[in-house]
């Protein structure tokens, strides 16, 4: 009863996380992801593909400044050597404080330092963005889609880098471009990806998207970098509660059973 | 509601232990990671081991760095600091240890022992040690300084010579030198 | 003290008997935790123990939290990226607190539900009542304070128009709401007394729960019949009670564990469902998201409070009489909280003599409807502020505030209730007896 209770309780209240995306029908495609599902983890390769997008793409004008260098090489994320971490932070130079006898001065970024911020003011920092998005919503407010397939930033941020239609209109001053995923389908970002725009060292063919997904993967990583710890963090939680329930359930019954049998009483 | 009443106790007991038990189990695992949140986080832990490049440093001259939240200095000395340090008879010194986090505990304050070299090297160029006078922790003027050419703590006056080794003042031991390597020719690895 | 009958604790070594002539504290735990208890209580008893046991895991996790975050709008949002990326278990701990505001909430509605459905508000239990209600309106301020926290979008944007609430109250509200906010718009200055406040209320709260169980335990519990339990002497009270411990502590933790297991699964494989998008983007005073949506558990009084618009009937006669000082925007504002006072004044609109909804035939519906009312005002809260969903919360409004002021004391008049059993030993018996014929229509029996 408690469970049935719970249940349709936490299903009702999916609405608060559904919130109505009344306006702008957008088409967000259920990608699969390898970190989908119970026990889902990143896809190392993926992930290695998605930093390279990123790099190579999509860093021109957005940031990551969540992001440490040094996370790069975790086992659970794209997990690069240490001497390639150290040579791709170097790549990156930052604004060190310290240096000049307190003046500042830039520097090579170490392994330690963060991403750079966007360096396009109207680009938002990418490093949350899969969590900041919902590809899926509703229906009715109900908050049944996300339930069942999760609340899809990967799924979204994949669908919109493959939703350019081509199209693009000027509006105040402004190019739009057309994007079936957009939620008013006109973006003023312009389409990033037109195939083979990275060469991937492990011979995967950089189709627009496979491109996406890739970096769609990468995204979900800099936001839920934990993923796979928490997801195991869960099951172990979860394991060891329902154990000690079935452990409870049964003393419980073992206490109250001299008070549930001593009364014959033969009702109504 | 299917067993009898001739349960024995100690199946009785078996099942309050394991509940007791189990309840026991969880409540340390909630515990434990309300404690470990505390130690230092992945951040604070990267830290723990840095990269020093000391390609610019001219003989003679020092670099500080900080490092775990103190200083270090990296020194490399003239051959007339070196030959000084080599000079000195470690067993009329006020701490004959050398100090040494790199070797062993007891090793003699040698001045070979206190300083760190290039793979394959065996060059007393580099001294690199702790920044933080043993007596009560200030940091010791360097570059020369005090009456014997190496560091002096405007604190409470010790000496330290070349070698960064005590000679006179109330510090009780030499500067401790940190666990330090050279990953290749320019670079010395903290930590 | 007052209360049932039953056996007091009696010191028996020398150091017992030392302590407890300077003070009685074993006494007190031990009164507490021996406390006799209806043993005919339900399933539906299991929420106080569940919410105390949040309360708990609110309080600690929180501590621990504050130790990484930082109340600045320069470093808050990146302290609790530091906390989800760096700290060790952090992303743990971050998402438990902020899950377990929504196990809070779930918890205290059903809470709130059962106590509805058996009466426990009616007389003696008024005070109880009270400062339950009292610890409901508590926590909504701490949940509301700690969702500004994080410093996303919709912790600003949310900060900003329910503090514009208070804005609303005329004469005054402009002042009040710029000494709640400290300046002119939600500012750092706010962040910090918010943060201040939200540390704070918890504290009050668990003074307000002992003073909950406190009044409870004066009273005795309620059970599922109303019937209260004999105080004539203590053998009647025995054969309508066991003590609380073992019999309903193991069964309360038995239903906790597996309501835990429940949650657990929910952090650890769905943290953010219950969450809005919209927070992992930091706080812009400058750009204002597409939906505000306050969490769900706010819903049902945010339709309330969006249900009345200046186009209602109700809303231009308040305005007409008072010359135009109550407009829709106050008035919203008053059905927000007034939906919650005549909750408060349950015990005294409900007039009918019957405790429990069990005996009560026509209330169960009217009962049920009320449920149901809230899960659709839930709904209709999530949704945008548009027809029909306008007119389906202004219904659904209605019904709660008629629930209590027009179905509860016209019920009691008009309800000819069910037979009741005389004492809640027959009702046990009747319900948990081996022979066959025992089942419950009503309620599953507590196994």
């Amino acid at each position: 009863m408690i469970r049935t209770l719970t249940l349709s309780f936490a299903i009702a209240l999916g609405l608060s996380g559904a919130a109505a995306a009344a306006e702008g029908e957008s088409k967000v495609i259920d990608y699969d992801f390898s970190f989908e599902g119970p026990f889902g983890t990143y896809d190392q390769f993926q992930l290695q593909r998605g930093l390279q997008v990123f790099t190579e793409i999509c860093s021109a004008c957005h940031g990551l400044k969540y992001v440490a260098f040094r996370t790069l090489g975790a086992e659970d994320g794209p997990g690069l050597p240490e001497e390639q971490v150290r040579a791709f932070a170097a790549n990156y130079e930052v604004f060190d404080e310290t240096l000049f006898d307190g003046e500042g001065d830039f520097r090579p970024a170490k392994p330690t330092d963060h991403f750079p911020e966007s360096s396009l003011s109207n680009a938002p920092d990418l490093s949350l963005m899969a969590k900041a998005r919902a590809g899926f919503h509703g229906p009715y407010g109900l908050g049944i889609n996300q339930f069942i397939r999760g609340m899809g930033g990967a799924e979204y941020t994949a669908s919109l880098l493959t939703g350019y239609t081509g199209n693009d209109k000027e509006e105040a001053g402004a190019i739009l471009y057309e994007n079936t995923a957009f939620p008013g389908g006109w973006i003023a970002m312009p389409p990033p990806l037109y195939g083979d725009d990275v060469v991937y060292a492990d011979g995967t063919e950089a189709t627009v998207e496979q491109a996406s997904k890739d970096v769609a993967a990468f995204m979900m990583w800099t936001a839920e970098p934990k993923l796979a710890a928490r997801k195991q963090a869960g099951f172990a939680g979860t394991l060891m509660l329902t154990l000690l329930a079935v452990l409870l359930y049964l003393t419980n019954k073992r206490i109250w059973a001299p008070h549930k049998r001593k009364v014959k009483h033969p009702a109504e | 509601m299917s067993h009898t009443d001739d349960q024995s106790g100690t199946r009785r007991d078996f099942l309050f232990y394991a509940t007791g038990g189990a309840g026991a189990v969880v409540a340390g695992a909630a515990v434990w990671p309300l404690i470990n949140q505390m130690n230092p986080s992945a951040s604070v832990q990267a830290l723990s081991s840095i990269r020093v490049d000391i390609d610019g440093v001219e003989p003679g001259t020092q670099l500080t760095v900080q490092w775990l939240g103190k200083p270090v200095f990296i020194r490399r000395r003239t051959q007339a600091e070196i030959d000084e340090a080599n000079e000195v008879d470690v067993s009329t010194l006020p701490d004959p240890i050398a100090r040494n986090a790199n070797i062993d505990g007891t090793a003699p304050a040698d001045d070979a022992n206190r300083t760190v070299a290039p793979e394959g090297s065996d060059s007393e160029e580099w001294l690199v040690m702790m920044g933080v006078c043993t007596h009560l922790g200030c940091v010791p003027l360097g570059d020369g300084a005090g009456d014997f050419n190496g560091w002096f703590c405007p604190c409470h006056g010790s000496h330290y010579d070349t070698s960064g080794r005590i000679r006179r003042g109330p510090a009780p031991e030499n500067l401790p030198v940190p666990v330090a390597a050279f990953d290749g020719e320019t670079t010395i690895v903290l930590g | 003290m007052a209360g049932i009958p039953h056996d007091h604790y009696e010191p028996k070594t020398g150091g017992e008997r030392w302590l407890h002539k300077r003070l009685p504290v074993i006494g007190l735990l031990y009164d507490t935790i021996m406390i006799p208890t209806p043993k005919n209580l339900n399933w539906m008893w299991i929420w106080g123990i569940v919410l105390t046991f949040t309360l708990v895991l609110q309080i600690v996790t929180g501590i621990v939290l504050v130790m990484h975050y930082i109340p600045s709008t320069d470093a808050a949002f990146a302290s609790v990226e530091h906390i989800m990326r760096d700290v060790n278990g952090g992303f743990m701990l971050r998402y438990l607190h902020s899950n377990g505001a929504s196990l809070f909430f779930v918890a205290v509605y059903l809470h709130i539900f059962r106590n509805l459905y058996y009466g426990s508000y009616k007389e003696p239990r008024e005070v109880t009542w009270i400062i339950g209600i009292l610890m409901y309106l508590l926590m909504m301020g701490t949940a509301f304070m700690g969702y500004v926290l994080p410093w996303g979008q919709m912790s600003f944007w949310g900060a900003t128009v329910i503090t514009g609430l208070f804005g609303a109250i005329p004469f005054i509200g402009e002042p009040v709401q710029t000494w709640l906010l400290g300046g002119p718009a939600v500012g750092e200055y706010t962040l910090t007394r918010f943060f201040s406040l939200h540390y704070l209320m918890p504290m009050i709260l668990a003074g307000l729960t002992i003073v909950h169980i406190w009044a409870f335990h004066t009273t005795g519990n309620n059970n599922p019949t109303g019937v209260e339990v004999r105080r004539t002497s203590k053998e009647d009270a025995q054969k309508d009670t066991l003590p609380f411990w073992p019999y309903f502590v193991i069964k309360d933790l038995f239903a906790l564990a597996i309501i835990l297991a429940v949650f657990f699964a929910i952090v650890g494989f769905m943290p953010n469902y219950l969450g809005h998008p919209d927070n992992y983007i930091e706080a812009n005073p400058l750009v204002t998201p597409a939906h505000i949506v306050p969490e769900w558990y706010f819903l049902p009084f945010y339709a309330i409070l969006r249900a009345f618009t200046a186009e209602v009937w109700v809303v231009q006669a308040a305005s007409f009489i008072t010359g135009g000082i109550i407009d829709a925007k106050f008035f919203g504002v008053l059905a927000m909280f007034g939906a919650i006072a005549v909750m408060a004044l349950a015990p005294w609109l409900d007039t009918s003599s019957i405790r429990s909804g069990r005996y009560r035939p026509m209330f169960k519906w009217w009962f049920a409807l009320f449920v149901v009312n809230f899960f659709v005002l839930m709904w209709a809260g999530a949704m945008p502020a548009e027809e029909p969903y306008a007119t389906i919360s202004l219904i659904a409004s209605a019904y709660w505030f008629a629930y209590f002021l027009v179905i509860l004391p016209l019920l009691g008049v008009f309800e000819k209730p069910l037979p009741r059993p005389a004492t809640i030993e027959e009702d046990y018996a009747k319900h948990y007896s081996s022979a066959t014929g025992g089942t419950s229509t009503v309620v599953n029996p507590a196994e």
